[in-house]
């Protein structure tokens, strides 16, 4: 029995969130997350990559041979980036070259081969298009809220406005140069999986060894 | 007897069982042909609206650049002349076969590439065009600046710029980055005007003639260098290197010369 279209496309949202509970497709969230519009821009471009690679894949899914399925998904994959990539450099030029590699980047997203691998490649074609969306909505709430924490505390703007008056502009808010820099977003996620494994507590892993310091712990 | 219309050829294909040989052989064919097309369809038909993209960015800057030049407005609108000159790195001469409408076509050409060996290559670019579009301005038959464009190597890719020399050919007039992947907000900064302002005026040689041109790590202490951004010393000894080589003699070293020689 396949569970509703609604909670196909929820789940994914928070409570199977690709990038904080399954920690899919991270690289990229740490690399393009230093402004909101480059952390819309690569959400939108992974978010469209993942729907119409989970449609066409859906498609042909009777057809596949097992022996060759990850090269057919790849290849479906990587040739839609490129597409994509294209027509960012087309309309989008500015973006596009912050954005530099990542875009293409996209097709080696651990998050989109797992969707196509374990959702649309024995699904049909809707319900497949949904958890693609949903995965793809979920991916872009966590880039959006680093994006625009990063954005705020390391220039004091948010899509390029002031938020926060810099001391450059004359105000009194100096901003964190580390939260213009890759470890910032490891921190940022860090505190996101924490905090959704704390109101959430199903989530967190079980220990996998005990802490030698602490034998007692061990029942 | 079996049916032989295509349509049935293809149901029957279809039907063979997913770990035939045939049917997989097909199947890979099948999607690479269905991608190519895409792919290929998607890069020509867009094609010339990145280019033009690309074209309108640096003129864009150019425009920039020469209007951030102090005086340069005034002397544009008071007879001054913006010539755009494609100069034979070699000869340091104005190309003659070579035009601005022809400089695309001859790049096509790797014959008209130098390579450099790594000692003298301190840009990182491995191999340097024989030609190159200058802007020159003259006011009276003077050379008042000359804008050459550069490319080097940054921390993160590659870099290209332009940069204003005045009519002394020592003299720094202004800068402007048109292409740069830096780390956002540290080495990217280079794109700002703030930064950018502070080149006008630096010196490139000391009168002895030796290269002193530098960014500085920090705030400048010389005539020869300019402010060091914080956290970004790899772009910026890129961003030095680029300078250094193409205003050395594997750079515009002899155009600079001619111009020295009031030969342009």
């Amino acid at each position: 029995m396949r569970p509703p279209l609604r909670q196909t496309f929820l789940t994914p949202l928070i409570h199977e969130n690709p990038v904080t509970l399954q920690i899919l497709g991270i690289c990229s969230a740490l690399a393009v997350t230093t402004s909101l519009d480059t952390a819309l821009t690569m959400s939108v471009s992974l978010t469209v990559v993942l729907v119409l690679s989970a449609a066409a894949i859906s498609l042909i899914r009777q057809h596949i041979p097992v022996s060759i399925r990850l090269i057919v998904q790849i290849l479906i994959v990587a040739s839609l980036v490129i597409v994509i990539d294209q027509v960012l450099q087309a309309y989008l030029f500015d973006i596009s070259q912050r954005l530099s590699v990542f875009v293409s980047l996209i097709t080696t997203n651990c998050l989109v081969l797992g969707r196509t691998e374990s959702f649309a490649r024995s699904n049909p074609v809707l319900p497949s298009v949904v958890d693609a969306a949903g995965n793809g909505f979920g991916y872009s709430l966590i880039l959006v809220v680093i994006g625009s924490i990063r954005e705020i505390f390391g220039k004091g703007s948010l899509m390029g406005w002031p938020v926060l008056p810099t001391v450059e502009t004359g105000g009194w808010y100096t901003p964190l140069n580390l939260m213009l820099l890759a470890p910032s977003a490891f921190f940022l996620l860090g505190l996101a999986v924490w905090a959704i494994r704390t109101i959430l507590p199903e989530q967190a892993e079980p220990l996998s060894h005990q802490p030698p310091d602490h034998p007692e712990a061990a029942e | 007897m079996a049916d032989r219309s295509p349509l049935a050829l293809w149901r029957g294909f279809l039907a063979r069982p997913n770990d035939d040989r045939g049917k997989t052989i097909f199947v890979a064919m099948l999607v690479a042909a269905v991608c190519s097309v895409f792919v290929t369809g998607a890069t020509v038909v867009l094609r010339p609206i990145q280019a033009a993209n690309r074209a309108a960015e640096t003129q864009l800057r150019l425009e920039a650049l020469v209007s951030a030049i102090p005086g340069m407005r005034d002397l544009l609108a008071t007879g001054g002349d913006l010539a755009t000159v494609v100069v034979d790195l070699e000869t340091g001469m104005a190309a003659r076969d070579v035009t601005p409408e022809t400089l695309d076509a001859a790049l096509q050409d790797p014959a008209n590439y130098i390579a450099l060996d790594p000692e003298t290559d301190i840009a990182g670019i491995g191999a340097r065009p024989r030609y190159v579009q200058v802007y020159i301005v003259r006011r009276e038959g003077r050379v008042e600046t000359v804008i050459f464009p550069l490319i080097g190597a940054g921390y993160n890719g590659p870099l290209e710029a332009m940069i204003a020399l005045s009519g002394d050919m020592n003299t720094i007039a202004g800068l402007t980055v048109t292409r740069q992947s830096e780390t956002p907000g540290l080495g990217a900064r280079i794109e700002e005007e703030a930064w950018q302002s502070g080149w006008a005026g630096t010196e490139v040689r000391d009168p002895a003639g030796t290269m002193k041109f530098a960014v500085a790590r920090g705030p400048s202490v010389s005539p020869y260098e300019v402010d060091g951004i914080t956290g970004a010393s790899r772009t910026g000894r890129g961003v030095t290197q680029m300078v250094r080589f193409w205003l050395g003699d594997n750079g515009y070293g002899a155009v600079i010369d001619a111009i020295r020689r009031q030969e342009f």
